[in-house]
């Protein structure tokens, strides 16, 4: 086992290395570059430009040139935002990400869990019908939606939450439940629908007819007999959707005013700003990277049958 | 005749009295057991015999009340253990009644046993639910019983996970966890189709062996009936939901009445006799039974059907001796009249 981790943790090198390299000659052959605007800047400026972000080099030299930053961990300088490098903005903002992310997460595990479970032992009941009533409106009423009803409902006409903002600026942590909440959504439904699904196929499998055969009672057979093998599909989804959420999201930042990563996904990419493209991208791939790695070593403890050598 | 103090109700250990579990489907109703009456004894093993979809699994499911509901109910009948009806108890009689009165083994020994558990955990659990044992005591009894249905090693391989077994092993290893709670009755399920034919007579043996030993009624669910002729003293023929024929052993090889029973025979290769290379098969198809009409099911597989099979179920004749059969070439047109 202590060899199989030695073994992934390296195997995680290349993979980067690869999707370092991809996504740094990817990003150049879209058209457009980081200093192109409205107008055309003059001949002479954009050229003192280019020479000061080395990009009149050739392409190889550049890439070298970025390698080799990025394996002593320096993302290099944004070339859109002049006030700060790449790790300053990651570094800043992928906190508050996490934050939420894995609140948000915690969230839709617990109550997906826990709804898809009950669907699931409640089969064709207003149990099961409730839940995934809600899980329907989880996966197909988009973030954008969800995320101004619960303003509107918790923060205009009942006052008890406040509608936007962010605890580290000073606006409270009651700042983090809305978000949370709705990045919750999405989540919560897939997990509750896998749940419902697999606890459903558990329960028909020969070993519980087995169990129900010697007698055990209901709780033994869901908790101990079940419980292990139905959560094996959610826990690979959750691997990459741990990593998706933690990364931030778009919507709910700019929703709720959050200073999260998110942003940096879709700005970088519409200002062409190469370096930071790659830099959201290398920090995306790697909690990717790790968080399967940390599926495949669940997946090991829950289930006997699988073993690494 | 019989009535609840006469020393013929001790030696009753189970009673099925017209049973009836049926399934709805879109398609319609489908009659997987329809009106099977058995009585098994004390120490006796009973064989159940048909093909597949004949309802010998649903028959027993039922008895352990384990159908799939929905879309199975048991509509009609009675299930009585030592004169007590199972389909009337309550889910906590119920439940003490499985795994420590009446226990069971399945088909597939590969998929019987939880793969996430540990056998050691897997049968500490069955005779803590029944005996009032310590965890320790549970094990010993556990490691005894391993012994019993011979896993070497037992001591040991009781820790381990079942994908760690053989398919024989983890069937040892069913038995000798269906046998831990010394059950009255154990219901084996077509226990050795999933095994290797190697491997199938020594599970058998094992089965044979210990229900002796533990003086354990069993009910052996099979299509084999060369299994049946080995190891049981009453056999039960099945077809689409009916007991067709019903008899001790011996004399259903010898009289095999019912033209289903005789063909089953006939369709067993044997050494004995010579042949010409070719065996002998029932020609056609189990029907389906889905809204079966009431004939009889087997007569359009049947070399003497008569006019009457073909409109209307023939009743259950009593030859003698406990033999009984569910036929019209043993009604008279007389008794027929006069029913």
């Amino acid at each position: 086992m202590t060899k199989y981790i030695i073994r992934r943790l390296l195997g995680i090198i290349p993979t980067l290395l690869v999707i370092i390299t991809i996504s740094f000659f990817i990003v150049r052959v879209a058209p457009g570059g980081p200093f192109d605007g409205e107008r055309a800047l003059p001949e002479v400026v954009k050229r003192n430009i280019e020479a000061k972000y080395h990009m009149d080099d050739p392409l190889l030299i550049q890439y070298g040139r970025y390698m080799f930053d990025v394996l002593r961990g320096d993302l290099g300088p944004s070339f859109r935002y002049k006030d700060h490098d790449v790790n300053f903005y990651i570094f800043q903002s992928l906190p508050n990400s996490m934050i939420l992310g894995v609140i948000a997460i915690s969230l839709s595990i617990i109550f997906g869990i826990t709804s898809g479970m009950l669907a699931a032992v409640k089969q064709n009941t207003w149990v099961d019908y409730l839940s995934m009533a809600l899980a329907v409106v989880g996966i197909s009423v988009p973030l954008f939606v969800i995320g101004p009803v619960l303003q509107y409902v918790f923060a205009m006409r009942l006052g008890w939450l406040p509608t936007s903002g962010w605890f580290t600026a000073g606006d409270g942590w009651k700042t983090i439940i809305l978000p949370a909440v709705t990045l919750a959504f999405a989540d919560f439904a897939t997990i509750a629908r896998l749940t419902r699904s697999s606890m459903l196929e558990t329960l028909r499998s020969d070993y519980i007819r087995t169990a129900k055969a010697k007698g055990m009672k209901p709780s033994a057979i869901i908790f101990k007999h079940s419980m292990k093998g139905a959560m094996l599909p959610i826990v690979s989804y959750l691997g990459p959707a741990f990593a998706g959420i933690i990364t931030g999201s778009v919507v709910v930042e700019q929703v709720f005013r959050i200073p999260g990563l998110g942003k940096f996904f879709v700005q970088s990419s519409f200002n062409r700003d190469y370096t930071l493209i790659v830099g959201v991208v290398i920090v995306y791939s790697v909690i990717l990277v790790i968080m399967n790695f940390i599926v495949d070593i669940v997946y090991s403890l829950l289930d006997p049958r699988i073993t690494y050598k | 005749m019989t009535n609840a103090t006469s020393p013929d109700t001790y030696k009753r250990l189970l009673e099925v009295k017209g049973l009836q579990t049926y399934f709805k489907t879109d398609a319609g109703i489908v009659k997987a057991v329809d009106g099977i009456s058995f009585t098994l004894n004390k120490g006796e093993t009973l064989g159940i015999v048909g093909e597949s979809g004949s309802g010998k699994s649903v028959t027993n499911l039922s008895i352990m009340r384990l159908i799939p509901s929905p879309p199975g109910k048991i509509v009609g009948g009675e299930v009585l253990f030592e004169g007590k009806d199972i389909l009337k108890l309550s889910e906590g009689e119920l439940r003490h009644l499985r795994g420590n009165d009446i226990s069971m083994i399945f088909q597939d020994p590969m998929t019987s046993l939880n793969p996430f558990l540990r056998i050691s955990t897997q049968m500490i659990e069955t005779i803590r639910l029944h005996q009032s044992m310590s965890r320790r005591e549970a094990l010993a009894k556990s490691i005894e019983m391993l012994k019993l249905v011979g896993i070497p090693a037992a001591e040991e391989r009781i820790h381990s996970y079942p994908h760690q077994f053989s398919g024989g092993m983890r069937q040892r290893v069913m038995i000798g966890m269906a046998l831990s709670c010394e059950a009255k009755i154990l219901i084996a399920d077509e226990p050795t189709t999933a095994l290797d034919v190697t491997i199938q007579a020594q599970i058998l043996e094992l089965i044979q062996e210990l229900s002796k030993k533990l003086d354990t009624a069993v009910i052996l669910i099979t299509h084999d009936l060369g299994v049946v002729a080995g190891m049981c003293d009453t056999v039960c023929v099945m077809y689409a939901g009916k007991i067709v024929e019903k008899a001790k052993t011996d004399d259903l090889y010898a009289n095999p009445s019912h033209p289903y029973t005789y063909g089953l025979i006939q369709s067993v290769p044997r050494l004995d006799k010579a042949h010409d290379g070719k065996l002998f098969s029932i020609e056609g198809q189990p029907p389906n039974v889905i809204d079966l009409p009431p004939c009889c099911p087997f007569h359009p597989r049947c070399h003497k059907a008569m006019d009457i099979c073909r409109t209307q179920y023939p009743p259950t004749k009593d030859l003698g001796n406990g033999h009984e059969v569910s036929c019209w070439l043993f009604i008279d047109e007389k008794e027929h009249s006069h029913e």
